[in-house]
């Protein structure tokens, strides 16, 4: 599905990782934990095209992300769920028309009634689909930006810390949706600091866990 | 034809996804239609300028003056040696010996109505009207000099050609501001268009990471700015041509302020302007929306 081999990427001429290598194979479950500034954010950018490799190869798919032009990297993005911290809305559009986005920007706008009812029942939000992303608390919107994530039924899901604002019970409720997607056979990539979710993961899902730290890659688990 | 309806019907959902901004909107409304307004009253001088000087020209290029020394003495003489050599010249089509009314009506601007004409040496002058192919000028004054001695013939060049040259520039001068307005409508559609697009930098992110291609994006600003400067237009174009309309009209040869004006066919001009500020605006809000997204990576 994606695939990092030997990528090295920095800022400002620093290095954050180099020659670091990682496959999502189809249906794999993977956290990806480290210290803050670690390169975790990063990282995921580049699983989803967003930036380019300094050094080694980024393959999406099959193809080489550095070799993508912009309409290439946007077909890419729509089977790839991106789940942001800060979820990123359109703040003047409903719940409902920031789910259906996706759909919409892929010229599927039409699919999006049967889709969104049930989408919006499963993330639990039934209730607030015409209301505006600044009017929901932190773990509506970050359901909401799970189902945006999915709509599209997408390959790969990249979630960035999404429990990171809410509480534990809402961090299991996104937990188990993220859980219940894998097991319909998605592809899932969680950069997290909660270590704790990854503890209650592990019951319910062969979850590969990675630690990136000092600029490299390292399995983790048995610790965990 | 179907990208034009696509354009004009848009997808309504594309278009919610970059939010209004009502100070560019209104902007980009009023410019356009100030632009329009003015580019329908630089044509209607333009074409009326063209319309009046082809006029003259004409009227001026079928007839000429024969004017017959001021002599008293030998007056009736010059005339009917003069009157002779013109009817039996070939081209001219009719001769006629003006009046002493009608001298006294053409010096009356200049000496007022009570010039005692009769005190006064006249030159008797000669109205010659030229038939379609017009007549050989100088053939005509080599016959004249030998025949009636101090004759003058004007054949109005010394008139026509400053008047068609006048006019000429004029007409240039028109079409240049017309193609400056449509370069300020272009130039201000893409700074309204990049202003628009630097407000909305978070919007075209998000609409990237959901798998939003550049044309997609592209596309809700070029309809946005295209049916904005066009409707602009439609409004300054109703308001010049009710303007144009109000200028008091006579008869055009009269004077260039009483013509001011389309006729017939030429009413085709300002109806095409909003359609032209509409592609003007298309293709700057693309260009510079591509080049936006093209740098904004």
């Amino acid at each position: 599905m994606i695939e990092l081999d030997n990528v090295s990427y920095g800022y400002g001429g620093n290095a954050l990782f180099s020659q670091v290598s990682l496959t999502l194979a189809p249906g794999s479950f993977h956290f990806l934990t480290g210290p803050s500034g670690a390169g975790k954010t990063t990282l995921l950018r580049l699983c989803y095209a967003d930036l380019r490799a300094m050094k080694g190869k980024v393959r999406i798919f099959g193809e080489d992300a550095g070799a993508l032009d912009r309409d290439a990297v946007a077909m890419s993005r729509r089977r790839i769920g991106v789940v942001h911290q800060d979820c990123r809305f359109l703040d003047h559009l409903s719940i409902a028309e920031n789910i259906a986005l996706p759909l919409t920007v892929s010229g599927r706008a039409s699919e999006a009634a049967g889709n969104l009812k049930e989408l919006l029942n499963w993330v639990g939000l039934g209730a607030q689909a015409n209301q505006l992303p600044p009017e929901l608390s932190g773990g509506e919107r970050q359901r909401a930006a799970l189902a945006r994530a999915v709509i599209v039924s997408p390959d790969v899901i990249v979630a960035d810390e999404p429990t990171g604002n809410v509480d534990w019970e809402m961090s299991q409720r996104i937990l188990s949706l993220l859980i219940e997607l894998n097991k319909m056979g998605k592809t899932i990539l969680i950069a997290t600091h909660d270590l704790a979710m990854i503890r209650a993961a592990k019951s319910d899902v062969s979850a590969r866990i990675l630690r990136l730290s000092e600029g490299q890659i390292l399995q983790a688990g048995a610790e965990l | 034809m179907k990208a034009l309806l696509d354009l004009i019907v848009g997808d309504p959902q594309a278009d919610r996804s970059v939010p209004q901004t009502g100070l560019t909107a209104r902007l980009t409304l009023f410019v356009s239609a100030v632009m329009a307004f003015l580019a329908v009253i630089a044509l209607a001088v333009s074409l009326t300028t063209n319309r009046v000087a082809s006029l003259w020209a004409e009227d001026l290029a079928e007839s000429a003056t024969l004017r017959l020394p001021a002599d008293p003495a030998t007056a009736d003489a010059l005339l009917l040696s003069a009157l002779d050599v013109l009817e039996t010249t070939p081209g001219i089509s009719s001769v006629r010996a003006l009046s002493q009314d009608e001298q006294q009506a053409l010096l009356e601007p200049w000496f007022g109505p009570d010039l005692p004409l009769d005190a006064l040496p006249m030159p008797q002058l000669i109205e010659i009207v030229a038939d379609g192919d017009g007549y050989d000028v100088d053939g005509l004054r080599a016959r004249l000099t030998a025949q009636v001695p101090g004759a003058i013939l004007d054949d109005h060049t010394a008139w026509r050609e400053p008047l068609l040259d006048a006019a000429s520039r004029v007409r240039l001068i028109g079409w240049t501001v017309i193609l400056l307005i449509g370069a300020t409508v272009a130039a201000m559609i893409t700074l309204a268009a990049q202003a628009a697009l630097a407000a909305n930098v978070q919007v075209i992110s998000v609409l990237r990471l959901v798998g939003a291609k550049d044309a997609y994006i592209a596309r809700a600003f070029v309809r946005r700015f295209t049916l904005r400067a066009g409707g602009g237009a439609i409004v300054g174009v109703v308001i010049g041509a009710l303007v144009v309309l109000l200028v008091p009209q006579g008869d055009i040869a009269g004077g260039l302020l009483l013509g001011v004006g389309f006729e017939g066919a030429e009413w085709i001009f300002p109806l095409m302007i909003p359609l032209l500020a509409a592609i003007v605006a298309f293709f700057a809000t693309r260009a510079a929306a591509f080049r936006r997204l093209r740098e904004q990576t």
